[in-house]
Order: structure tokens, then C-alpha cells, then sequence
């Protein structure tokens, strides 16, 4: 019995690790003020890089930093969109998942299937994941980047007035979600698989942007909450003999429509920054 | 000529706008350890000439000195550098972060947040003035004044010699004002310079040594308190003669228009912000509301006009709940004009209408006579005077005051028994804020229900006919405006009960 609840504890961590790393990117990139709904697109894209780096190179190392780099270079036209030119997030997000969905796809075809030589452990990128909500908690709560990060999500005036320029600050950390995302797509392709397919990350990064609302855009809340999905997620997968695989391909989507309906319940404030999802344009009336 | 120890010097400074020159050729000297007022109207010029202090615009003509040298200031950084403070109106604060987290954000940047050595500093300057806000706080549990002190604590801390405190004492009760004042005091007889902004005549006479004042864009005058007459002063700034003491002529108060009782109701936040309130307005009458605020203004403002449902309690308009089918008009002159007073897409006629759209002449069927429309907009502006007069613009580019005349003319038209007035001349000139009240008064004495919320205990004490004081959700004095005390108003207006 014990060995059942560790054992499904241990594949919870499994399936909750990709929706922490891309969580925590989505927390940060949010904390500085941006709705970045892209992030299923870059995790597809991160994870399409590390594959095909991983596999002509045979480093998977290699296959992880080409990963961070192909993520954080595809979230760079969401980041101009939504920062400089002011676009609705959440549209610029749409399109971000669409496009890095469809151009992994599209240049993923000769991967298919195809096997991988030195794929890596699962372990390393759980407790790289654990470490890094850990790091990234004390550099948001207890540093001076953090506390300049956190302002331009609340109050990106007062960010404004210090001399400090808020669109750097929102680029950033835009792009640093997107290479959190892109980690998350190569544990899914050189690891937890370790393959590729299209549609690899069938919805967890939708999940990760609930996650980030879900934990309260905290880091360290972020890792119980991962916990929680991948658990669920593990159940799913566990009844994939007894329901049918469209219920099942439906799932996640499922949560996040659960999980988002109960965080509105909750009372009191809800702990989103105060100017998340709205363009900051110096001196506007709003 | 340059005074030699002029702590700061502008000669012809001026700053051109599109279509406006808001600072004309303005001239002044900022010795150490004087408190120098700047008076004048909204759009004289004062935030502009304070802007272009602070490095927010460059001055298109003319110099600035400090300290008898030549400076550009080009950015608010050199501005601190330099030694120049500015204490906004509308606190610049991260309302979700602590009070230590704001003032570290402001300080020379290290990788971790200099949490101990800072909050020693401090608290040598809290101690040393005299404040008293716990550092762990967050911002949005301060009020007004403590938020006031803590960007006064800021600019302190990165060294400022000239503070800039603009418009400091509009969010402030009389009690707070005060204190202000004390602090500005402590501040000047330790040398340091206080630039003092404000459009208030009473206290400019309190606090200042010297007095300039401003009128569209240029320095028409500069006395020394000492010579300074209150009358003389109002004529430089408004450019004709103004009437302080205009109150509403008595009238006999009619029938009961407004009645509430034990009112309790919840904020946003869910927290109890009514707990108990009992009011009445009559026919004829002005009732002033006073209280600092988020003292249950807003609350019961909703609950008034209909937008916020009680937990208990009664409220009649006229005998009808004023969420219900049969209540009569109510006027509502809403706190936030720009989000809750305008559509801001929407033009001047279209605004003009939002309650008489459906009604003839303006609607034949289903559908809009324009000319109708127009017509009534074009009237209706250049009865309220409204700037644009073309009826084709858009609300939002409208300023404060045009915009409230617009509210004004729509919420009025058609007479209604019940005008609910919050906050009605925050922030506008003296001419806006007359014609403000000048219609105020007329409602009043034709038989109209004035129910106003105003943080202005002068605009309180001056328009109404009776004076109650809310705190914390409920009403701890009530008193008719020729028995009224503006101590005893202040002690109430500071939570002391009657």
C-alpha cells in the first residue's frame, strides 16, 4: 500500500514537473503585468528544439539549451505585440500558442517517431524544478529585481517615476516564461517521453497558466499546486482503460475551467497584480 | 539679478503645449529654508512649472539654476540627485507592497533589498517628525495622510533640500492639514526648501513665507506674507473679484425626499462599510456630507442611488426603493467622473442624452431623430457653457471642469427631486467650482433634495443647510450649518463621537 501512495506520489512529481517549470515562467511573466496565454505554443516549440538538437547533436544538454533559447526567441514577437505596441494580451497569447503549435508541427515531421540515444533522467528536471520555485521565490520577495518586477505588475507608474524603464522590466520577464516554458517542453521530449509527436503537450500549457492563478502567483505555492494536477493528471491516465479518450482529451481543459471557478470563490483578494493584462502607456488616462 | 544664495532659480521659463503656452516666461527664486507657496487656478500652470522641476518635460525657453549654477534636469533621477523632493498628489505607492518595500524602491540599487539599514533610517525620521506608520504595513491599509508621509519620508531619504508638495492638503482632514503644516515647519527651521502648491487660499496664508501666484501660464504676482491680503490675493489669481462667504439663503425645508434607515451594507471587499446609518433629506434642503475618505461615502452613495443593494435597512426616494420600477430621477453626480460620470467614446450629444434618449422628441420609434439631438446638445452646451462647444466631441478629450458640466447638464435636465452629489468640485478651478455651486444652491432653493459628499468641509460648510459627519460606516454627528463648529466637525470628521 505504501509503496502504491510513493509510487504515485513520485509520478505526480513526473507529471506535475512540466506544469511547474512553464507555472513559474507564467507567474513571473505575469507578477511584471503580462498575460502570456502563449505558453502551450512555446512549450511545443522548446520542446521540438531540444529534440532535434538532442538527437543530430547527441548532447541532450545541448538539446536543453536549445530549448530555453527557441522558447524565449518565439515569446520575443508576443513581447513586442503586447508591450510595445500595446496589443490585447490575450489575443497576442492566442496567437502565440497557434503559431508555435503549428510551426513545431510543421518542421517536427522528420522527428516523428524517431528515437533518442541519451535521453535524461527524469529526477534531474524535478528537483531542477524544485530548486528553481525555491530560487525564484527569494529573488521575487527579497530582492531588488524582484521588488522592481512585482511594482511593474502592481503600479507600473510608480516604476516609471523611479527612472526605471517598465517595458525592459515586462520584456524580461516575458521572455524569461518563455524559456521556463521551453525547459518544460524539453523534459517533456528528452525525458518524461522521451520522443517526439505533434500535440506533445497535449494542454499543459493551459494548465501551467492556471496554475499560475491557482497558487496565488507565488512560487512556492506553485509547487503544491503542481502536485495537486499532476496527481489528477495521473488519475486520468490511470482511467484511461474505463473512459473514453475523447472525455479524457477534454480533461485538462476541464481543470482549468474547475480550478479557475474555485479561486473566484475564494474571499478576500484574490492576490493578482493589480495592472495585470493591461499595456502600460506613460501618462495615460485611465 | 540672481539673489547669490538662491537655493533655485528660474528666469523666463516657458513651456509650450499644443494650442496653449502653459508656462509663460515664468520668473522665481527659491531661497534655503523658505516655504514658498504657488497659487493659482487648475490650468494656471503650477503642475507644468513643477513637471519640468522634476524633469518630466524640458522647458522649451529659458534657465534654471541651482545654487547660482546653470542645470538641465532631465529626467526626475537628476531632479534627486540635485536635491529635489516632489511629494505627488496622488501618491506614486505600490499599494499592494509594504512601506519599506516603496521607500526601497526609491534607494540606490543592490541585488537583495536593504531591509535593516533602511528601516533604521527610517525610523530616525519618523521619530524625528513625528510620524507614526509601522514600516511592515501594506500600502493600502494607510490613509491618505500616512501615505502623504511616506512620500514626504522618501523624498527625505534620497536627500532632498527642496520639496515639492503638490496640492499636499487635498486629501486631508483639517486635523491631518495641521500636522502637515507643523512638519513643513520643523522642515524650514532646519534649513531645508518647501515649494507649497495649492489653489487654497487660508492655507497659503498658514504655512507660507512667500507667495507667488500664477494665472494661465504667468507669475502675476509675488508677496511676502506679510503684505499678503486675502482678497487681493484671490483677485490676482482668479483675475476679477470672488466672493468667499456665498452661503444658500435659508429656505423652509418641504416634504421628506431622501429618507434612510438603519442602513448596513457591505464594501466590495466584503467588509462592513454602513453599519446603521439613518439620514433624511427634505425638499429644498442641502445636506452636507463630511468624513475623511473611505469613511462609507461611497457605500452609501450606492446604496442611494440604487447601484448597491443593503444587508438592512430602509431606503425611500419619495417613497419608492430606489432600485425599484416607480422611483423618480435621481441626479447622481459621480465621484469618478471619467469612468462613471461619461461614456468616453460616446460624443457630447450622445452623453447629453443617456437618460432622455428613448423619451420624444428625441426618439420617433425605435429610432433617433439626430436633429433633435443635436439641437438639444448645442443648447445645452452653450447653456453650461462647455468647452468644446462642437456637440460631434468625444467626452473623454474633455477637461475636468467641461466634463463635470457636462454630468451636470445631463443629471439636471428635466428637474429632478433628488441630486446626489459626491466629491462635485474635486479637483476643478475656482470658475467650474462656482458654477458648481451656483447650480447646487438654484436646485435647492427651487425645491430640489441636495444630498452632498464632499472631503471640502469649506464647500460643505458653505453650501449646506446641515452638516453630518460619517466614520467608519456611521453617522457620529449631525448639526444645522449655523450651529456648526469646525473643530468639534473635525473631531468627528477624526472617528471622536458627538
Amino acid at each position: 500500500m505504501d509503496d502504491l501512495v510513493l509510487a504515485m506520489l513520485v509520478r505526480a512529481l513526473a507529471f506535475g514537473t512540466p506544469i511547474l517549470l512553464a507555472g513559474l515562467g507564467e507567474i513571473y511573466a505575469e507578477r511584471s503585468g503580462v498575460v502570456n496565454l502563449g505558453v502551450e505554443g512555446m512549450m511545443a516549440v522548446g520542446a521540438l528544439a531540444a529534440f532535434a538538437v538532442a538527437q543530430s547533436s547527441g548532447s541532450p544538454y545541448l538539446g536543453v539549451l536549445a530549448a530555453l533559447l527557441a522558447a524565449a526567441l518565439v515569446s520575443l514577437p508576443f513581447a513586442l505585440a503586447s508591450i510595445t505596441l500595446r496589443a490585447n494580451q490575450y489575443v497576442a497569447g492566442l496567437a502565440l500558442t497557434m503559431l508555435g503549435l503549428g510551426v513545431s508541427g510543421l518542421l517536427g515531421k522528420p522527428y516523428e517517431g524517431a528515437p533518442l540515444a541519451h535521453p535524461l533522467p527524469e529526477a534531474g528536471f524535478i528537483v531542477t524544478a524544485l530548486l528553481l520555485a525555491v530560487l525564484l521565490w527569494f529573488f521575487l520577495q527579497h530582492t531588488y529585481g524582484g521588488l522592481v518586477l512585482r511594482s511593474a505588475g502592481e503600479n507600473p507608474e510608480t516604476v516609471d517615476a523611479m527612472g526605471i524603464d517598465v517595458y525592459r522590466v515586462r520584456y524580461a520577464a516575458v521572455i524569461f516564461g518563455g524559456a521556463m516554458s521551453g525547459l518544460a517542453g524539453a523534459f517533456l521530449s528528452l525525458a518524461y517521453r522521451p520522443s517526439w509527436a505533434d500535440g506533445i503537450t497535449s494542454g499543459l500549457g493551459w494548465i501551467a497558466v492556471a496554475l499560475a492563478i491557482f497558487a496565488a502567483w507565488h512560487p512556492l505555492k506553485a509547487v503544491g499546486a503542481a502536485l495537486l494536477f499532476g496527481a489528477l493528471y495521473h488519475l486520468s491516465y490511470r482511467l484511461q482503460a474505463a473512459v473514453s479518450p475523447e472525455f479524457l482529451k477534454a480533461m485538462p481543459y476541464l481543470f482549468v475551467v474547475v480550478v479557475l471557478s474555485l479561486s473566484a470563490l475564494r474571499k478576500g483578494p484574490s492576490g493578482a497584480p493589480e495592472s495585470l493584462g493591461i499595456p502600460y502607456v506613460r501618462g495615460e488616462r485611465r | 539679478m540672481t539673489e547669490p544664495d538662491a537655493l533655485l532659480t528660474l528666469k523666463n521659463v516657458t513651456k509650450r503645449f499644443p494650442g496653449v503656452v502653459a508656462v509663460d516666461g515664468v520668473n522665481l527664486e527659491i531661497l534655503p529654508g523658505e516655504v514658498h507657496a504657488l497659487l493659482g487656478e487648475n490650468g494656471a500652470g503650477k503642475t507644468t512649472l513643477v513637471n519640468i522641476l522634476y524633469g518630466l518635460y524640458p522647458p522649451d525657453a529659458g534657465d534654471i539654476y541651482w545654487q547660482g549654477r546653470p542645470v538641465r534636469i532631465r529626467s526626475p533621477q537628476e531632479a534627486i540627485r540635485l536635491g529635489i523632493g516632489l511629494v505627488p498628489q496622488h501618491p506614486l505607492l505600490v499599494r499592494a507592497h509594504t512601506v519599506l518595500e516603496n521607500l526601497a524602491l526609491g534607494m540606490p540599487r543592490g541585488f537583495l533589498l536593504p531591509t535593516r539599514g533602511l528601516a533604521a533610517r527610517i525610523a530616525e525620521l519618523t521619530r524625528h517628525y513625528g510620524f507614526r506608520f509601522d514600516p511592515r504595513a501594506p500600502v493600502w491599509q494607510l490613509s491618505e495622510g500616512e501615505k502623504q508621509r511616506v512620500e514626504i519620508v522618501r523624498a527625505l531619504l534620497q536627500g532632498a533640500r527642496l520639496l515639492v508638495l503638490d496640492e499636499p492638503t487635498s486629501v486631508l482632514t483639517p486635523q491631518e492639514a495641521r500636522e502637515l503644516f507643523k512638519v513643513i515647519r520643523r522642515m524650514r527651521s532646519e534649513g531645508e526648501a518647501v515649494i507649497f502648491i495649492s489653489h487654497k487660499l487660508d492655507e497659503v496664508l498658514e504655512v507660507a513665507d512667500r507667495i507667488s501666484v500664477l494665472r494661465k501660464g504667468r507669475l502675476v504676482g509675488q508677496v511676502t506674507r506679510a503684505e499678503a491680503d486675502k482678497a487681493e490675493l484671490a483677485r490676482m489669481m482668479v483675475g476679477r473679484q470672488v466672493s468667499f462667504e456665498r452661503r444658500k439663503p435659508p429656505v423652509r425645508p418641504g416634504a421628506v425626499v431622501l429618507e434612510l434607515k438603519d442602513i448596513h451594507a457591505r464594501s466590495d471587499r466584503g467588509l462592513p462599510a454602513l453599519q446603521g446609518v439613518s439620514l433624511r433629506v427634505r425638499a429644498g434642503e442641502i445636506l452636507g456630507l463630511a468624513g475623511v475618505a473611505g469613511s462609507g461615502q461611497r457605500e452609501l452613495i450606492e446604496v442611494v442611488t440604487g447601484l448597491r443593494r443593503p444587508e438592512r435597512g430602509l431606503v425611500r426616494v419619495l417613497g419608492a426603493a430606489p432600485w425599484s420600477g416607480k422611483r423618480p430621477r435621481i441626479a447622481h453626480i459621480p465621484e469618478d467622473r471619467r469612468r462613471q460620470g461619461v461614456a468616453g467614446g460616446l460624443d457630447l450629444a450622445e452623453n447629453l442624452l443617456l437618460h432622455d434618449y428613448a423619451r420624444p422628441p428625441f426618439a420617433r420609434g425605435p429610432l433617433m431623430d439626430r436633429r433633435a439631438v443635436y439641437a438639444f446638445a448645442r443648447e445645452q452646451i452653450a447653456r453650461y457653457r462647455i468647452d468644446p462647444p462642437d456637440p460631434r466631441t468625444p467626452a473623454r478629450l474633455l477637461s475636468g471642469g467641461n466634463l463635470q458640466k457636462l454630468i451636470l447638464a445631463r443629471e439636471l435636465h428635466g428637474d429632478p427631486p433628488l441630486i446626489v452629489a459626491a466629491h462635485p468640485t474635486y479637483g476643478l478651478d475656482v470658475g467650474a467650482t462656482e458654477l458648481v455651486h451656483e447650480l447646487l444652491i438654484e436646485r435647492g432653493r427651487t425645491g430640489a433634495a441636495v444630498l452632498l459628499v464632499s472631503e471640502d468641509l469649506d464647500e460643505v460648510l458653505a453650501l449646506a443647510d446641515r452638516v453630518a459627519v460619517i466614520h467608519g460606516g456611521r453617522i457620529v454627528g449631525e448639526v444645522p450649518v449655523e450651529k456648526a463648529d469646525r473643530e468639534q466637525i473635525g473631531l468627528w470628521m477624526a472617528g471622536v463621537e458627538a
